[in-house]
């Protein structure tokens, strides 16, 4: 498609209750336009979130707090940084930032793909409840903190504490672990994990990695119910 | 809770028009810090011999004359004056160590914002917006400046409550976040002779690096220490006359944006407040891991 | 029969009066000493629902003044006393408004069973008031049955959505609540059944372990930025209430009014729950009487009491309760334990059940085991099925008259033709505590204790 055939959204001149009424009000069966382009968001929070509709969303600059969060079906391209919270409690969708994400990145996310060329900082995909984030670069502490379900992937390294009292997410790591938090182990990688990590890999669309390289970490699953030798890890 | 921001200048473009940038990064800020702002710059250093002091009187029509000739029969010479907002700016030719004192002695009516060779620190209650031009922040220039916004949590909304607090001379520090420990921590500074202000917390953060430096650390030292000593929720950033420096808490859930090009380095609680600096779009932008200070000087970058 | 009593008869005593030459420890009495023996069986801290137990000043210590020959009264029935509440309309486009000053607070599905949240919602749409959902998300039959529903945001975020969102009629920020300001959801493996783990995201029968700080912000500057999104997402069309556990309720206050709340709830530590530590129960916050005189000056300083609303609720029992909460500045209350026992929980019908499980009707707070006999606090579909919404619902309705009908007469008595124009001159207080955290004179004097009053 050319660009042309893109609506566009200036933020440095519209306000930005104006362009998420717009592309809420493409809801449902609602007639509009499909793709858009939303040029000068210049840190702006809550650029396109709460969308709805199978939107095509390119946004060209960085943008701050909860960029896309509660994403529904629509695909979101930041050609920059996103700040914290970047696709938060997204259901279903794509989110896909060029650049680095800040803290929070695909917390408490549903469904859906959340990528990102560069690294984020702390807490990738805290408390995720079957969001896939795939990372080409690192991500930063506490990652995966209370992870649900879901699948995280990571290129780099992860920084401390990564899966810390997590539950039944999977998380897959190709570079160095800092540390691992209570209750996280790494497992085996089996066939069926192998292929996860294909999947998850070429969703993602990265080049120059191979799943062999990826080692998986999960639960112990040893906090599940309280029990007496376990009390120092509360 | 608050905004901070932090602009180093590495070009002298930047050094011209460093209020003016700071002025719109705080802009920025007013959101997340509705109550009060301030602002540490650092520019036009005093010659050798002499010190800079910022003073605050409430009243706009304050008597700084008198003020100033009484420093000028204690100290020689005849100290220079200027006036911004309800702040005066004193040179006055003897070393800080004397002339704070001095002042702190025998002016009781008005509060020392700062003593220094090159600091001046301006802080006032109000809107980050009616801050700005009641200092006409625009108009001045300087080699680095940290600026503050401030949501008020545990502590009243007042002039002496408001940031950046200054630590020593030539010193300053801002603060985002919540600390847990800041009761115990004054009551013993206290026993060991730093005097606060206000209850605010960010008060006794600063009284903490004022007694650590006092006692012989320097300031990354010092910084360190806040990792042991202090309890709670930062993000600082710290000002000295060569540059100034950041630190998070190991928890590090408080925000900071990073971000360097050729013609300065810069630092904030939220991205679009560096995203007014020219060429922001094009810098590189980073964020500090906790538990790591991060620290600019003026030597290092020629 | 309990382990202790089962010990005792079997070494030869007899249920009755205890030897008056016996004395018992204040210090360690026998509940004391039960506690710690079973944390000594157990290893682990007692988990309990309910509220705090002990005395703590609360609004039986506060009496209104009533009519005199300087005030009048008002006439029932005829010369009308208004109840309507409009919460919500410092932003959103579409406010609350209801009938009467009293909603239901926020309880889960998964701490209480399916008919239950069905019966508070019948029970309060009848009556023209709201429900809350709480730690696990918006279940359909709430929704349906609710006419208005207010949609919470956990730390824990269990079943949030945005399609639920935008069905709420308004959104509450849970920052904490009384019964343990600082803690967050807890929900132990006997209630996690197939659909309670399915709504949560979560394996069926483990122990939920909870956040107690949001994943995506910490801090009012950047709740701000947060509530910023949901009015986004939202379209500015809902209200946004935030609410705190009593700590320090005059800058939580303050704070949530910077952030932008629409309106506030606050939640005295005699607040309730499903499933807490009894150390946080009753050993953290402050109470309901002292947290709202704290709220209300904290709005009045910033000069938005009325613009931005308080929500009291924590021990809200009857309607004297009610009208003191709104004479001290809320401009409304919420009810949880009282709605549950209400729908009938620790009735004395149930008592054969309560027996059973070596507990008492009016003594039952193991709300966090999920075997309750009334049907309410459990996941069992045998128990569940033994509660009848339809008649719960018509419960609650009736109590939730009877809380508004003691209101009205005690606003008429003080002279009010609106139960939001009881003021605090019209109280006085019967203990020194009550007083000085309420701000209101000791009865028949004109002293009230605080900074310099000795």
């Amino acid at each position: 498609m050319s660009v042309a055939e893109r609506e566009t959204v200036d933020l440095a001149t519209t306000p930005l209750r104006e362009l998420n009424q717009r592309l809420h009000d493409l809801a449902g069966d609602a007639h509009g336009p499909r793709r858009w382009r939303i040029t000068n968001p210049n840190g702006t929070h809550a650029v396109a979130c709460g969308l709805d509709a199978e939107l095509e969303v390119e946004i060209d600059g960085h943008v701050g707090y909860y960029c896309a969060g509660m994403n529904k079906t629509a695909i979101v391209r930041v050609h920059g940084n996103a700040g914290p919270g970047v696709a938060e409690n997204m259901m279903s969708g794509r989110v896909e930032i060029d650049g680095d994400a800040s803290q929070y990145a695909g917390a408490t996310a549903h469904g859906g793909l959340l990528v990102v060329h560069g690294n984020t900082s702390s807490r990738c995909g805290i408390s995720m409840k079957g969001v896939d984030i795939c990372v080409r670069g690192d991500i930063g502490h506490l990652s995966a903190f209370m992870a649900q379900t879901g699948r995280l992937l990571v290129c780099g390294d992860a920084g401390e504490a990564l899966g810390d009292s997590m539950y039944e997410a999977r998380i897959y790591v190709r570079g160095e672990v800092a540390g691992l938090g209570a209750d996280c182990i790494e497992k085996e990688m089996r066939p069926k994990h192998l292929a996860d990590v294909a999947e998850l890999i070429e969703q993602a669309g990265f080049d120059g990695v191979r799943p062999e390289e990826f080692r998986r970490y999960g639960s112990a699953r040893q906090l599940y119910t309280f029990k007496i030798d376990n009390a120092g890890a509360y | 809770m608050c905004g901070i921001v932090g602009l180093f200048a590495k070009s002298p473009e930047i050094e011209r028009d460093l209020g003016r940038h700071v002025a719109a990064m705080l802009g920025q800020m007013s959101d997340r810090g509705p109550d009060s702002a301030g602002v540490a710059i650092y520019r036009e250093p005093v010659a050798a011999g002499f010190s800079k002091l910022v003073l605050q009187h409430p009243d706009l029509a304050h008597d700084w004359e008198s003020l100033a000739a009484d420093l000028g029969r204690m100290f020689g010479g005849e100290p220079s004056l200027e006036r911004r907002g309800n702040h005066a700016v004193l040179v006055v030719a003897a070393e800080a160590a004397e002339t704070e004192p001095f002042v702190r002695a025998h002016h009781p009516e008005v509060r020392v914002m700062s003593a220094g060779s090159v600091i001046e620190i301006y802080k006032e209650t109000g809107r980050p917006e009616a801050f700005i031009e009641q200092f006409a922040l625009a108009e001045l220039s300087g080699t680095h400046a940290l600026g503050h916004t401030r949501m008020a949590t545990e502590s009243k909304v007042t002039t002496e409550g408001s940031h950046p607090f200054s630590t020593g001379l030539d010193l300053c520090l801002v603060h985002n976040g919540s600390l847990s420990n800041h009761g115990p921590l004054r009551r013993l500074l206290q026993r060991r002779g730093i005097e606060f202000q206000s209850l605010n917390d960010t008060e006794v953060a600063a009284g903490y690096l004022t007694w650590r430096m006092r006692e012989g650390a320097d300031l990354r030292t010092a910084m360190e220490g806040c990792l042991e000593d202090l309890d709670g929720f930062y993000t600082f950033a710290v000002g000295s006359a060569e540059g100034f420096a950041v630190l998070r808490d190991p928890i590090a859930c408080k925000p900071a944006v990073m971000a360097e090009n050729d013609d300065w380095v810069a630092m904030a609680s939220e991205y679009r407040a560096i995203a007014v600096l020219p060429g922001a779009s094009t810098a590189r932008s980073w964020e500090p891991s906790p538990a790591t200070v991060y620290a600019w000087e003026r030597e290092r970058v020629a | 029969m309990t382990a202790w009593m089962e010990a005792a008869l079997a070494a030869g005593w007899r249920p009755g009066e205890p030897d008056p030459a016996l004395r018992e420890s204040y210090l360690y009495d026998r509940t004391v000493i039960a506690e710690i023996q079973r944390a000594a069986r157990e290893g682990i801290y007692d988990i309990r629902g309910f509220g705090a137990k002990r005395k703590l000043p609360h609004f039986d210590d506060l009496l209104f003044l009533g009519a005199s020959m300087s005030r009048y009264p008002l006439e029932g029935y005829r010369e009308r006393c208004d109840t309507t509440v409009t919460l919500g309309a410092r932003f959103a486009k579409r406010p609350l408004e209801l009938k009467i000053p009293v909603t239901i607070a926020g309880m889960s599905f998964g701490a209480l069973s399916g008919p239950a949240k069905e019966a508070l919602g019948r029970g309060a749409s009848e009556v023209g008031t709201c429900t809350t959902t709480g730690d696990g998300g918006m279940t359909p039959e709430e929704r349906g049955h609710s006419t208005q529903l207010v949609y919470q945001l956990l730390p824990s975020r269990y079943g949030m959505n945005p399609d639920d969102l935008r069905k709420a009629d308004a959104i509450e920020v849970v920052v904490g609540q009384g019964a343990k300001p600082g803690g967050g959801g807890m929900l132990l493996g006997h209630k996690i059944s197939d659909r309670v783990a399915k709504m949560r995201d979560l394996p069926k029968g483990i122990d939920q372990r909870s956040a107690c700080r949001h994943p995506d912000w910490t801090g009012p500057d950047d709740l701000e930025i947060k509530i910023g999104e949901l009015r986004e997402i939202t379209d500015w069309q809902k209200p946004i209430f935030v609410k705190v556990g009593a700590a320090r309720p005059y800058y939580d206050v303050q704070l949530a009014v910077k952030a932008g709340a629409d309106v506030v709830v606050v939640d005295g530590m005699q607040g309730g729950t499903a499933a807490t530590q009894d150390v946080f129960i009753e050993h953290v916050g402050i109470p309901t009487l002292a947290a709202v005189r704290q709220a209300v000056d904290a709005l009045q300083e910033l000069d938005m009491h009325r613009t931005v609303q308080l929500v009291v609720s924590g021990g809200i029992r009857t309607g004297a309760d009610v009208a003191k909460a709104l004479a001290l500045g809320a401009d409304a209350v919420s009810i949880g334990v009282a709605a549950m026992i209400a729908l009938g929980d620790n009735a004395p019908e149930h008592e054969q059940g309560y027996r059973k499980l070596g507990s008492a009707a009016g003594f039952y707070d193991d709300w966090q085991a999920g075997r309750d006999p009334a049907g309410i606090s459990t996941q069992e579909p045998e128990l569940a099925a033994l509660f009848d919404p339809i008649a719960g619902g018509h419960r609650l309705a009736n109590y939730l008259r009877v809380l508004t009908l003691e209101c009205q007469t005690l606003a008429r008595a003080n002279g009010k033709s609106h139960v939001h124009n009881l003021d605090a001159d019209d109280l006085v207080a019967l203990t020194i505590e009550a007083a000085a955290m309420a701000r209101v004179p000791l009865a028949g004097t004109d002293w009230i204790p605080g900074p310099g009053a000795f």
